[in-house]
């Protein structure tokens, strides 16, 4: 737990409407059902390494409806998206899709680490995720590989032109969590 | 609806491996061409929409039914060689067939560049390919140097099994399929602690020491039961335990020199290839006494 978590909660930190947005959104139907048993956290290997993540605290912390804390909270991002904890869970709550969308919702609010703007703005522009290097690309013919594959940017930006997040990307000034 | 070519795939490089992680791609072609596999390029190539999840879910969702909208419109199921890949594209290729809601939403966007998802192709793994289309059987028959001198550990990787609900492919908690194609090759595959635990890669860039932790706890396992080298089937657990290795041998004052093979790499000797065409070269950590034993025969 951060020392930002540990402090006490306040009865005007709590928006009883958290869990349904939550469970409205796919992957988040399911919140409601987690009895804190602890089996996603103990089998969690991020948390093996980790005195901050737990995987069991943030669904609570979801459920009782701190919004702002668990939005704004950098435990969010080191969920290694492995789902052992979905697997495992006994109450059949998708714990890592939970935690994908707190992660999307705290986007929306402007917590966004600038690797995943550079990653978004990477796909709009080539296709790729990473800016595949020129001599990469050049040396693959040497390699006796075929060329690679190139992105179509126009389609690519036509197909995500409807998302909020698009703006997001373009918009490199935000504010970054 | 039109009939999906069998034994022909649309190969999905997906970022990782053009990015860092040539020798899997090299490796892997010079296999599977010699399974009589015929790859065809992506015509055009966005990421799997992977990475966005995390940001944007139905970004994810986008990118993913526009790759699946481009295989359908040749005709052919794609073939990956990341398992983040194969994962995203399974898992949405079920969720819109499925969710016919979820399919017009998505098939609203992909309408704006004059795409439509339908539901035609699948995606697999190049590992599920081998075990499902071309069949263990073809495998073996393909071995003309059996590898009974080497004794290996393997990694499944978190994404070619999980979430099982969406992926659907052996068993996530006893994985065995990377077991059998390893002893496909005549080689022992030896079990350890811990071994379907995550390599850590994709908190890279987010907590680094939690990352290196969580390679350098298997690699430790790795090493307790003596294996002479790590396969994979994953470009970034590849880049986890091969790249990465130094530097958790410098991070946690450790030596391992594990050498870590993609797994065509391992087919691909016990089918004859020379290690110069399986590129080799291009490890990180030493594997020349891998090569050594298998030009020897020495156990």
């Amino acid at each position: 737990m951060t020392e930002a978590e540990k402090k006490p909660i306040k009865a005007s930190e709590i928006d009883p409407t958290f869990k349904y947005e939550i469970a409205k959104m796919h992957g988040g139907e399911k919140l409601m059902r987690c009895f804190q048993c602890g089996t996603c956290t103990s089998d969690c290997p991020v948390a093996r390494f980790s005195d901050t993540y737990r995987p069991r605290q943030i669904i609570r912390m979801a459920q009782f409806g701190l919004r702002e804390r668990v939005l704004s909270s950098d435990t969010l991002w080191l969920c290694a998206a492995c789902f052992t904890c979905t697997d495992r869970c006994p109450q059949d709550v998708e714990v890592a899709s939970v935690i994908r969308v707190l992660r999307n919702l705290a986007v929306e609010k402007g917590y966004v680490q600038q690797v995943f703007k550079e990653q978004g703005a990477s796909i709009l522009e080539s296709g790729y995720a990473y800016k595949i290097p020129d001599l990469r690309i050049k040396k693959r013919e040497s390699l006796g590989l075929p060329p690679l594959p190139i992105g179509n940017p126009e389609s690519i930006r036509k197909t995500l032109s409807q998302l909020g997040f698009l703006k997001c990307i373009e918009n490199k000034g935000e504010k970054s969590g | 609806m039109r009939k999906v070519a069998e034994n022909k795939y649309l190969i999905f490089l997906g970022c990782a491996v053009p990015y860092r992680v040539s020798g899997y791609e090299i490796s892997a072609r010079k296999m599977l061409q010699k399974l009589g596999v015929e790859l065809v390029e992506m015509p055009e190539f966005n990421c799997c929409g992977l990475p966005m999840d995390p940001v944007s879910h139905e970004m994810m969702l986008i990118l993913a039914a526009r790759n699946l909208a481009l295989a359908e419109q040749k005709g052919l199921n794609i073939l990956t060689l990341c398992p983040g890949c194969a994962g995203t594209l399974k898992k949405v290729n079920k969720m819109l067939k499925e969710d016919v809601a979820l399919r017009e939403e998505i098939n609203r966007h992909l309408k704006e560049a004059g795409l439509e998802f339908k539901g035609t192709v699948e995606a697999k793994h190049f590992m599920q390919v081998l075990i499902e289309d071309i069949g263990l059987e073809k495998v073996k028959n393909a071995v003309v140097k059996p590898l009974t001198m080497l004794k290996v550990a393997e990694h499944n990787g978190c994404h070619i099994l999980r979430p099982k609900e969406f992926i659907g492919f052996d068993d996530p908690e006893d994985p065995k399929t990377l077991k059998t194609l390893i002893e496909a090759t005549g080689a022992t595959c030896l079990d350890y602690m811990d071994e379907t635990e995550c390599c850590g890669a994709p908190s890279v860039g987010v907590n680094d020491k939690i990352a290196l932790q969580l390679a350098r706890d298997k690699l430790n396992h790795i090493k307790s039961v003596e294996a002479q080298a790590l396969i994979t089937i994953c470009p970034f657990c590849h880049i986890m335990y091969d790249t990465n290795e130094l530097r958790i041998e410098k991070m946690f004052n450790e030596t391992y020199s594990i050498p870590v093979l993609h797994y065509p790499q391992l087919l691909g000797l016990a089918m004859g290839i020379q290690p110069e065409e399986l590129a080799f070269n291009d490890l990180r950590v030493d594997s020349s006494q891998i090569i050594k034993r298998v030009a020897e025969g020495v156990k």
